[in-house]
């Protein structure tokens, strides 16, 4: 929902921290996913996760969420994917040169990483994996990041 | 900029050194040899025809190659299919001059995108620029799927990784890495306005080692947008090349600025070419006024000349600016030019009758 997704860039900061509090408690359950099978848990956890941040970010489920480095402002929104806005088409009052009822995804990215600190939209994102497409960026995060921790 | 050891010679060769690029060098083109010995770079925009004939990108190009460094082939630029720029870059190649192949992601993915540079390198192309590409919907053919695989961050590192590790993005190996000097564009003129040099460092971390900019028509922000590139340093990490172009009157001003993306044109332009009794001369006034300005700027080493459908005024605007001084092609003037460019588009005609001759007597045969 548009109001929502302004809502949400408005309020980045609460919503990073939010964000990463949850993101440690999902690392934490990383035993228990592994227990009941990551296969087993992908459409439920998905689903989920597509209800919660459709709501609040337009989420489009990419799989591989950059919402900490993009101002809460989902780049999947963007007509042309662009993971590292803005492009040169924005126009003068900062709506999208392809939907003009819309606020630029990265102006608005701007606004939400004004909240945040400029370390993170300044990070240049990598190509998407089109493989990850409609499948959890949770479980990604808690599979990679426990992996990772036990590598340590 | 970290200037190169070579000293600079006399006049300009062709379109590339001849063997492989000097230390230091990305590529071995003429674009970075200008750009690394310290002078002010002149490129420009080659329409593409919509045509399969050969000789109408020849002469295109004939009336640009005496006074740029390197022409860019766009890529379907604005969403019109035109020829493709690989396709202008392999006849550029083929008549010594130095082409820049624009890449585009709108309608490439990944895939396709490092097999042209390839293919692109292997024919001599030394410069490439990355785009993420207009939207298909302001094109001719918005039904089109847009791409949009890579945008062109990810097309710039892709490209650095081919090219300084020799490898693919999925890690498999180049017997022979394309040596290219890699570029990006940059349009300060539209907002956020206090985002745009930081997007230009973002650029640069993945890998651009020039940019383009979008047409320059206000001062004013591109000042300010230098004062803070200059401020992050970017300017030495970088090479900057402005955008400038004539407007071919007021309604044409009026139009771009209403339906092609991301260019500004203040009011201040469209009412000093309503103004003028001639519109077509007084905007190329404006656009060796803007060259000057330019120029006069920290931080910036060249232009961009986008004349669309109006190539045969590059000539007369490079060479009124003074933007290729020091050279030997800005000292013979403007008729001096012309008589080269004659030279040239006579050599095309005479070749072009030369291939239409051969190919008539096999038609016969068949």
């Amino acid at each position: 929902m548009y109001a929502v997704r302004k809502w949400s860039v408005t309020h980045a900061r609460g919503l990073n921290r939010f964000y990463t509090l949850f993101e440690k408690a999902v690392v934490g359950f990383a035993p228990l996913f592994r227990a009941i099978g990551y296969d087993r848990l992908e459409r439920p956890v998905a689903a989920v996760e597509h209800g919660e941040k459709s709501l609040l970010i337009d989420c489009q489920m990419c799989g591989q969420c950059a919402l900490s480095s993009t101002g809460m402002s989902c780049p999947m929104n963007c007509p042309k994917s662009i993971r590292n806005g803005p492009c040169g088409g924005v126009r003068p009052n900062g709506m999208c040169e392809v939907k003009p009822e819309m606020r630029c995804v990265w102006v608005e990215a701007w606004r939400g990483a004004g909240t945040m600190g400029e370390a993170p939209i300044m990070e240049v994102q990598p190509a998407i994996d089109q493989s990850l497409k409609g499948r959890s960026s949770w479980l990604k995060v808690a599979r990679e990041k426990s992996a990772a921790g036990e590598a340590e | 900029m970290s200037a190169a050891a070579t000293p600079p010679p006399e006049d300009l060769f062709g379109y590339a050194i001849p063997g492989p690029p000097p230390a230091g060098y990305r590529s071995h083109g003429r674009l970075e040899h200008v750009l690394r010995t310290g002078r002010f770079a002149v490129t420009a925009e080659l329409n593409p025809p919509d045509s399969a004939d050969p000789w109408e990108v020849y002469e295109r190009a004939a009336v640009l190659s005496e006074v740029v460094d390197a022409i860019n082939a766009t890529d379907a630029s604005g969403a019109n299919v035109h020829m493709s720029s690989v396709g202008i870059c392999a006849l550029l190649t083929r008549d010594d001059l130095a082409p820049v192949l624009q890449v585009s992601c709108r309608d490439r993915n990944r895939i396709a995108i490092q097999g042209d540079v390839l293919g692109a390198a292997a024919m001599g192309v030394a410069n490439v620029l990355c785009l993420s590409g207009d939207s298909v919907g302001v094109g001719d053919q918005p039904e089109a799927k847009p791409v949009f695989d890579f945008d062109c961050m990810s097309a710039l590192e892709t490209l650095r990784m081919m090219r300084d590790e020799a490898k693919f993005l999925s890690g498999r190996k180049l017997t022979e890495a394309p040596k290219i000097f890699l570029g990006a564009a940059i349009n300060p003129f539209v907002p956020p306005y206090d985002f745009r040099p930081r997007r230009l460092a973002k650029k640069i971390a993945a890998g651009a080692d020039f940019v383009q900019s979008n047409y320059c028509f206000d001062i004013d922000i591109l000042r300010e947008y230098m004062k803070r590139v200059v401020d992050m340093g970017l300017h030495e990490t970088c090479f900057i090349l402005i955008g400038v172009g004539p407007l071919a009157s007021p309604k044409a001003g009026r139009w771009i600025r209403a339906n092609v993306p991301g260019v500004h044109i203040p009011d201040a332009v469209i009412e000093r070419l309503e103004a003028a009794e001639k519109p077509k001369n007084e905007s190329k006034k404006m656009t060796v006024e803007f060259i000057q300005q330019i120029r006069e700027i920290e931080g910036i080493h060249g232009v961009h000349v986008m004349a669309y459908r109006q190539e045969e005024m590059v000539a007369d605007i490079v060479i009124e600016s003074g933007a290729l001084d020091g050279r030997k092609k800005a000292q013979i003037g403007i008729a001096g030019l012309r008589a080269q460019q004659e030279r040239r588009m006579e050599s095309i005609r005479k070749r072009r009758a030369a291939a239409e001759a051969q190919a008539k007597p096999s038609t016969k045969v068949d």
